[in-house]
């Protein structure tokens, strides 16, 4: 029962909506889409500019990951909810900070091109990574390295035949959604690559928003959603079955950590040039005028010029979006919790195809969800095309694979022993799960519960192709800014940018205070005497 | 009059019927307003024509104009609102091709000019227009270096590497003066027109967004690029919209080359509101909205012998001869354009 419940909800507002657009542009003319050395092109460079792309994220975030699991040092609150806050900028602004810092020689290989692409890629997800695997790693028993160590290993074997495997199935969790995120890349494609560099997703866009081709924009659907089913098959054999997992280890006594001052500058440099330069520039934009320094940009969200229909009241802006944004995360954690519990169990069969049934409408065209939707919704029930309720769903099928790629390994890396032990003592399964499963993925349903949020706050894709009724967004309102002239225009385009940034900072600094709260406690403690995990640790590691 | 009217066509609608009538003795109706992101009003104006009608108008923002008229098409018949605004010509002939709209002849349309009419059968209504011109920050170019005049400049060398152009794949003032070389140098010359642009430098920007507020040198952008696609209307935008009061804008309009838009308003096809939707056109060509577009969108008014603010008077570009192509002929030839077009720049 419980499995049919997350189906039913991607089926509703994601596969029938999208077999819907999909089946009225599809005619024989797809045929000739699929023929032509063009749409080839594309999903080549597709494919590749995302595989570089993961590549890259997973290689610099790592570093980072180690640092925010195992480094001491102060503000690490702030520094993990800083690395958070790209994840939520209008494409727009982020491009337009790379192209101000293009100035500056230290930068100017970032100007233009793939490698404007591809570090743009890196600077929207590394906190994917970093936070995703950083929250598997401070689980990690320290005393497993030192074991190996004492054993005579040397620190690189350790990391590769100890820290690696163990990390492995939160390392292709995290790939995998940037792998989707960057596959179905869209604004920075569109703004980066110029004339020569297109994904299938800004095809697809061109396609359906602007020239009308509809069979031709089903046919690159299908291609889209073919190419995604595939990578998520080929991944999940790749990732495995998720390796073992410690609960309640992290801040074990006597474990102390390892991350000296050194060694977390080191680690976290890279994040500091690729993501502190240009959220700095931004900040210091927008903090500025042509007077200099002062508040004015700020100021001038407060009033409105003409008295005018655009004018959004930022208050209400921000209120929109946090209200969307709270819908969506409990609505993902509600669907992505069940989805969870139902792949993390074992002895089910068509586990990976349900997963992928899950994934998909990250690995989807924003646009082409957006019109289905739209020739969806109608007329059944009752018209939704142009309610608020659409928002925030949508943006729950966002969040959803977030939510379940982080509570997976976490659930099951919880030792079937202990939730036998509760149905033995004759507690029900609905006890089992609130006393056993709930604290111990606690920290993990944070992490993703706060990547649903970031997702919803910062989310201009399905949605943006909505009719949208007069309940504006916070990135809805910059766009609206960038969208005219003046540079007070553009100011407050970055003020309202710099507050999205802090309404991120805090979502982060909220759950990550609630994860603290929760998080180890005396019933972990007694978890950590139970036996079994640990063996269990040994035994699969690599010989 | 507007008054008597709507008091009678509510009558019309409800004979006999036992309607609760509000106190101005008008039925209250809420007519929706599907439109482009970049629609803008006076709410002082809206509000007035509530009062006066009983007709409030929520308004829908769907896109741009390209994204506006796709659903449009997708959801013709079963609308998202009752009035349309702001299809432009160059998707004008898809729109009537999809069967958006059923025809209306506004009373006020006999005070807007014929040519901006386009549709015989009044399936549309011509609201405003505006031009899309090249123009150029006036302090990188003085006496002994002027301006580009002519669209036929931008290919010299002393204007090499200065010229940003939105894509006209993604952007409809990209399209616009894609469209606007076609019919100045013909369907044999503008590819080599565009050879020699891009030979010249010319740098590409996806949308006018980030080409005016990020690349051109003038305005609030700090990029490198003085010369920049635009609007004929985009100084007079500067001025307001400037931080810091200004006698003058920073910027100027190449006179030559601008490709006109007109934006058109129609009462879409299966509308719940079909009556006061049609009240709607008439108060989008009313004197009153007329005067309070120029600030709103920074367009021209439809609407001969409305009067213009005073930054429009002082600093937007009226051209002489403006450049304008059929919308059959746009729809007709856009994809094959645009396609050459991207194949040319990107090769």
């Amino acid at each position: 029962m419980a499995a049919l419940v997350p189906l039913a909800f991607v089926g509703l507002f994601f596969l029938w909506p999208v077999t819907n657009i999909v089946a009225l542009g599809i005619s024989p003319r797809a045929l000739d889409t699929l023929a032509s050395p063009r749409t080839w092109l594309i999903v080549r460079f597709t494919f590749w500019q995302a595989a570089v792309s993961t590549l890259l994220t997973v290689l610099i975030a790592l570093p980072g990951a180690w640092a925010l699991a195992r480094g001491q040092f102060r503000g690490k609150a702030f520094v993990r909810a800083l690395l958070t806050v790209p994840f939520v900028l209008p494409t727009v602004v982020v491009a337009s900070a790379f192209v101000s810092l293009s100035k500056s020689s230290l930068t100017a290989w970032a100007s233009g091109g793939i490698a404007a692409i591809l570090a743009a890629h890196v600077f929207f997800n590394y906190a994917l990574v970093a936070r995703v695997v950083g929250a598997v790693w401070g689980e990690m028993h320290t005393d497993l390295n030192d074991a190996a160590r004492t054993l005579g290993a040397r620190p690189t074997s350790v990391f590769a035949r100890v820290t690696l495997p163990f990390l492995r199935p939160a390392i292709a969790a995290a790939a995998t959604i940037v792998f989707l995120f960057t596959f179905t890349s869209f604004g920075v494609v569109l703004i980066l690559g110029g004339t020569r560099w297109t994904t299938l997703e800004v095809e697809i866009y061109r396609r359906t928003a602007q020239l009308f081709d509809l069979p031709a924009a089903s046919a690159l659907s299908l291609l889209q959603l073919a190419a995604v089913v595939l990578c998520l098959l080929v991944i999940s054999r790749l990732g495995g079955n998720g390796g073992p997992f410690e609960p309640g280890g992290r801040e074990v006594a006597g474990s102390k950590a390892r991350g000296g001052r050194r060694q977390v500058l080191a680690a976290l440099g890279p994040a500091a040039f690729l993501i502190g330069i240009p959220i700095a520039a931004l900040v210091s934009a927008a903090f500025s005028n042509e007077r200099g320094p002062g508040l004015a940009y700020f100021r001038a969200l407060g009033e409105s010029r003409a008295g005018s229909t655009r004018f959004v009241a930022p208050v209400e802006a921000i209120a929109n979006s946090a209200l969307f944004a709270a819908v969506a995360t409990v609505t993902a954690l509600a669907v992505g919790g069940l989805a969870a519990a139902v792949i993390a169990g074992r002895h089910r069969r068509g586990r990976s195809v349900y997963d992928a049934a899950l994934m998909l409408p990250l690995g989807t065209s924003a646009v082409t969800l957006g019109f289905g939707l739209l020739i969806t919704f109608d007329t059944f029930p009752l018209d939704l095309r142009s309610s608020a309720v659409l928002i925030p769903l949508a943006h729950a099928l966002v969040g959803i694979p977030f939510v379940v790629r982080t509570l997976v390994p976490a659930l099951r890396a919880i030792p079937q022993g202990l939730r036998e032990a509760g149905l033995l003592l004759g507690r029900s399964r609905w006890e089992v799960a609130r006393r056993v499963d709930v604290p111990l993925v606690w920290r993990s349903a944070v992490v993703g519960a706060g990547f649903a949020a970031a997702v919803s706050l910062g989310e201009f894709g399905a949605t943006a192709f909505l009719a949208r009724p007069e309940r504006v967004t916070v990135p809805v309102a910059i766009y609206r800014f960038l969208g005219q002239p003046g540079s007070l225009n553009r100011g407050q385009a970055l003020a309202l940018s710099v507050i999205l940034m802090g309404l991120v900072a805090v979502v982060v600094l909220l759950t990550e205070g609630a994860g603290q709260r929760r998080a180890p406690g005396p019933r972990s403690a007694e978890l950590r005497r139970a036996p079994g995990p640990r063996s269990a640790v040994l035994r699969r590691r690599p010989q | 009059m507007a008054l008597l009217g709507a008091a009678l066509s509510s009558c019309g609608a409800e004979p006999g019927g036992n309607v609760v009538q509000p106190v101005g003795g008008q039925e209250k109706v809420t007519v929706k307003l599907v439109t482009h992101d970049s629609f803008s009003a006076s709410d002082a104006v809206l509000e007035k024509f509530t009062s006066e009608t009983g007709i409030s108008i929520e308004v829908l923002p769907s896109g741009d104009a390209g994204e506006l008229v796709n659903k449009s098409a997708l959801t013709a018949g079963k609308p998202l609102g009752d009035v349309l605004f702001g299809v432009d010509n160059t998707f004008l002939s898809r729109a009537l091709d999809a069967e958006l709209f059923v025809p209306y002849r506004s009373p006020a349309l006999t005070s807007v000019p014929e040519d901006l009419w386009l549709d015989p059968q009044h399936r549309v209504t011509p609201i405003d227009h505006g031009e899309v011109c090249v123009n150029y920050d006036k302090s990188a170019y003085s006496q002994g270096r002027p301006p580009p005049a002519a669209l036929s400049d931008l290919t010299l060398p002393a204007f090499k590497d200065q010229l940003v152009v939105e894509n006209p794949a993604t952007s409809s003032p990209g399209l616009a003066f894609l469209l606007g070389t076609i019919e100045r140098f013909g369907e044999d010359g503008w590819e080599q027109y565009w050879t020699a642009l891009k030979r010249n430098g010319v740098e590409i920007s996806s949308g006018w967004e980030d080409a005016y507020n990020g690349s051109f040198s003038g305005g609030a952008g700090k990029g490198p690029f003085p010369l920049v696609v635009s609007y004929a209307s985009s100084p007079p935008a500067e001025v307001h919209y400037s931080e810091t009061p200004k006698d003058a804008p920073s910027t100027a309009v190449m006179e030559d080359g601008c490709f006109r838009q007109i934006e058109f308003a129609g009462v879409l096809r299966g509308a719940s509101e079909p009556e006061a939707a049609k009240k709607v056109i008439d108060f989008l060509l009313s004197e009153e909205f007329q005067a309070d577009l120029p600030l709103n969108m920074f367009v021209f008014p439809a609407r001969e012998h409305t009067p213009l603010p005073e930054v429009f008077e002082k600093f937007a570009a009226r051209p002489d001869s403006i450049l304008s192509m059929d919308p059959e002929r746009i729809e007709k030839g856009r994809e094959k354009w645009v396609t050459r077009w991207t194949e040319l720049m990107a090769g």
